[in-house]
């Protein structure tokens, strides 16, 4: 799935990156724990937080995600914005839950980063 | 033998500059072209060490050394120390502050993460003694 399709499903606004809308997204991943998101590999995922602050960049940035979501319309500072910008990290913003906006990026095909399905 | 040496002054408690150093660090193997594979593990490594002083230690420093297959990283503070090692390397241990959890830290998986994306991990400290964390990567 491209970025420009997530942000579509997403009805999402771009706060920088919007030169790279048409990459491709691999999985997606979400959570607030900066430790948690840190543990799996996320090289090429989109990632989805509640976390309206400067580490939820940072983390995106080392593990290696393709883009940054903020969930529930929280509006990036600029310190954010160009943290993003200088590592060339997409940060867009979606009026959708964390709930929501999961279940509309999943319902249109987009899966997670288990390794493998449990039963 | 190492090619480039480097250390950052780390301060406790500020949240804002928090992870910088471990930004620049990752910036720092990007451009001098290690595999993207161990980027992400020093960087994982580095900033998770970083986030634990800001959060738990006291003012600090970490000394990279980059060789041409190794990369070792030393973080050391002068903060309270940590009284029962083995606990807190634990998944899911913390004692992260009210602060510290609303940045979205305190899931107790810093350390844990640092054993996992390492090929090496010291931790050498002591209650009232300060932390030192020796972290070591085959390139
Ligand atoms: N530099 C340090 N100085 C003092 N105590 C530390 C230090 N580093 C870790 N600790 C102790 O070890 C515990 C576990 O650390 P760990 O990094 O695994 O989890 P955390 O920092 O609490 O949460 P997370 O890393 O998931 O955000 C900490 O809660 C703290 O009690
Ligand atoms: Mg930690």
């Amino acid at each position: 799935m491209r970025l420009s399709e997530v942000k579509r499903i997403l009805k999402a606004q771009v706060a920088t990156g919007e030169d790279r809308l048409d990459m491709e997204i691999m999985a997606g991943a979400g959570g607030d724990l900066m430790s948690d998101i840190l543990r799996g590999p996320k090289e090429g995922v989109l990632l989805l937080s509640g976390l309206n602050n400067i580490q939820s960049v940072r983390t995106a940035v080392i593990a290696g995600a393709s883009a940054l979501i903020l969930v529930r319309d929280k509006i990036p500072d600029d310190d954010m914005k160009d943290q993003a910008r200088e590592n060339g990290l997409p940060l867009l913003t979606t009026p959708f839950t964390m709930f929501t906006a999961c279940g509309r990026l999943f319902s249109a095909g987009l899966r997670g980063v288990e390794k493998k399905r449990p039963e | 033998m190492a090619i480039l040496t480097k250390s950052y002054p780390i301060k406790a408690r500020d949240y804002l500059k928090a992870g910088e150093i471990s930004m620049g660090v990752h910036g720092l193997l990007k451009k001098i072209g290690f595999a993207t594979e161990l980027i992400r593990r020093v960087s994982i490594c580095a900033y998770e060490a970083e986030m634990n002083v800001v959060m738990h230690g006291g003012d600090g420093v970490m000394t990279i050394e980059i060789g041409e297959d190794y990369v070792n990283i030393t973080i050391k503070d002068s903060g309270p120390g940590i009284e029962d090692v083995s606990l807190a390397m634990k998944e899911g241990f913390s004692t992260a502050s009210e602060e510290a959890r609303q940045m979205g830290f305190g899931a107790g998986m810093g350390l844990p993460n640092i054993k996992k994306n390492s090929d090496s991990l010291d931790v050498i400290s002591a209650k009232g003694k300060g932390t030192e964390v020796r972290i070591g990567f085959v390139a």
